[in-house]
């Protein structure tokens, strides 16, 4: 593309340049080598992927699915909503539900990860990412009860507060601040949990799947 | 350097691979995650037990309204002597040289005694001359006079009785105060305190530190969130109103104030209820840390080896075997 857009004469030499001087094309090669297509959706996997275990991590993500699906119709509709109306009501419920749909499965896909040592053969930081996700999800729910605007977010921000300020948080991150902490919960850490959900599973599609514990002692990280 | 898709094939080299149709798996996990959150959404209906207003506290126990708002005068409320970031009145807590609270300083400057009682009622006192003369009473007398009113009225409140929303006290001197008091619970339960804490000269507002901080320093709020059983007493934050599920995902968070040396006056190597805050989230950092590196810390990552959940997990793969493959 480079020569036959450059004008004429301007570049007599850009036809001899190698084309890995392109950062774009760098890039796709560097998306082929470490991310082809087929591992990103394989349609195979080892036959030891057949256990129960390996479908807690999908429900995670579908429990996601739901909770931002949910919490765009909320934030789209306002706080008031979901306290005056019945079928804001209705969302402020499903939000609810799969809130806690998604912590019970990030719960269980983050214990069988770990008695399954999933950070073996070189996945330590899909691991740590794991967990990441974990605490920011955490961060989040808080942040949402504190959005509720109904008496436990009054109970649970001014109990919370003396935490946050008796580690000298409070003085940055004020769960009194309704402002705040809407802000935070339907912004700021929901993107950050959905770039970090990507990375986590872009991490996992790259690496593949870690292969059973070995009965006489295994591999270490 | 060998490229990522090689390293994976090497991976997997003589492992038998099966049909698997992960595109599959996440539509029907979708359509089924989403058919439970909907009918626990339909049935089960979710939390939301109305917030308390401060016109609601102050009707439902005008008592305890007036002696949180005589605490805030005498500078004896919760939040009068809160230190950082409201004010400079404590140090706050700390855990030896670890001491944050006070680090950052007064970042969210809050007078009690101004915020909730003076200011209001000099707005209230524009048109209402007998408000003002008080105000102007109380403004122009001398501390030890101011205390000597104070003490006097807080002992009679502890008499009080209420008369139509009124709050009457035992004849005494009392100053100004009776006036005050009288005029800052009307306004109150009118519903005009709620907004004159959120305005302070805006229109838009959405910062409730005053309103929430003055509420927290009565007893009405915390007496409703004990008969919720929401106190922290029972695990505190993680629950909710009602028979629904709260964040139970704090439970480890919460349980470390139920447990020695955080639930403890006397304590163990400078930690104790007085600090149990920063203890707490010092203690929970570091065991998140911990957590991410599981991968690197010998103990925690051999459990997985020695527990052997993973021969459940893995039944196929440790079974006897068949004829099929095995790495």
């Amino acid at each position: 593309m480079a020569v036959t857009n450059s004008p004429r004469g301007a570049d007599p030499g850009a036809a001899a340049r190698p084309e890995s001087n392109s950062w774009t094309l760098r890039l796709r090669q560097a998306i082929d080598r470490h991310l082809p297509m087929d591992h990103l959706l394989p349609d195979r996997q080892p036959y030891y992927v057949g256990s129960w275990v390996y479908v807690f991590g999908v429900v995670t993500i579908a429990a996601l699915a739901w909770v931002i699906a949910s919490g765009v119709v909320l934030s789209f509709m306002g706080p008031q909503w979901w306290h005056d109306s019945r079928v804001g009501h209705f969302f402020n419920s499903l939000h609810f539900w799969s809130v806690q749909l998604f912590f019970i499965f990030m719960v269980l896909h983050l214990w069988g990860q770990y008695f399954m040592a999933g950070w073996r053969s070189g996945r330590a930081a899909t691991w740590m990412i794991g967990v990441i996700i974990f605490g920011t999800s955490i961060l989040t729910a808080f942040t949402g009860y504190l959005s509720q605007q109904n008496f436990a977010s009054q109970f649970v921000a001014i109990n919370a507060k003396d935490a946050m300020n008796g580690a000298g948080i409070g003085a940055f991150f004020n769960v009194l601040n309704f402002g705040q902490m809407y802000g935070l919960h339907v912004m700021l850490l929901p993107i950050g949990i959905t770039i970090l959900v990507v990375a986590h599973i872009v991490m996992v599609r790259t690496r593949g799947v870690v292969k059973p514990i070995d009965p006489e002692g295994g591999a270490r990280p | 350097m060998k490229s990522m898709g090689a390293t994976q094939e090497e991976y997997y080299r003589g492992v038998r691979m099966e049909r698997y149709d992960l595109v599959k798996e996440l539509v029907i996990a979708v359509v089924a995650v989403g058919v439970i959150a909907l009918i626990g959404a339909a049935v089960l209906s979710s939390p939301d037990v109305a917030p308390v207003t401060i016109a609601t506290w102050s009707q439902a126990d005008p008592v305890d309204f007036v002696t949180t708002a005589t605490g805030e005068l005498a500078g004896s409320s919760t939040s009068a002597g809160y230190g950082a970031p409201y004010n400079s009145a404590s140090p706050g807590q700390s855990w030896g040289p670890i001491a944050p609270q006070s680090w950052f300083g007064v970042r969210i400057p809050l007078d009690s005694a101004s915020a909730f009682v003076i200011q209001p009622l000099q707005r209230a006192s524009f048109s209402n001359t007998t408000l003002g003369t008080a105000l102007g009473t109380w403004q122009n007398a001398t501390a030890d006079q101011q205390t000597t009113w104070l003490d006097a009225y807080s002992k009679a409140l502890v008499d009080a009785t209420v008369s139509d929303g009124a709050v009457a006290v035992a004849a005494g001197d009392y100053g100004p105060l009776p006036v005050m008091m009288s005029n800052l619970v009307g306004i109150a339960q009118a519903g005009g305190l709620d907004g004159l804490l959120v305005i302070n000269g805006r229109f838009y507002q959405t910062d409730y530190t005053q309103p929430l901080l003055f509420m927290g320093d009565g007893g009405y709020l915390a007496g409703l969130a004990d008969q919720a059983h929401l106190t922290g007493s029972l695990w505190g934050m993680m629950n909710e109103t009602g028979q629904y599920p709260g964040q139970t995902w704090l439970w480890l968070y919460t349980m470390w104030y139920q447990v020695f040396p955080f639930n403890s006056d006397t304590g163990f190597i400078g930690l104790s209820a007085g600090n149990a805050d920063l203890g707490i989230i010092i203690l929970m950092t570091l065991l998140t840390v911990a957590l991410a590196l599981v991968p690197f810390i010998p103990f925690l990552r051999d459990i997985p080896r020695w527990i052997p959940i993973h021969r459940l997990i893995w039944r196929q793969y440790y079974a006897p075997r068949k004829g099929a493959a095995r790495t």
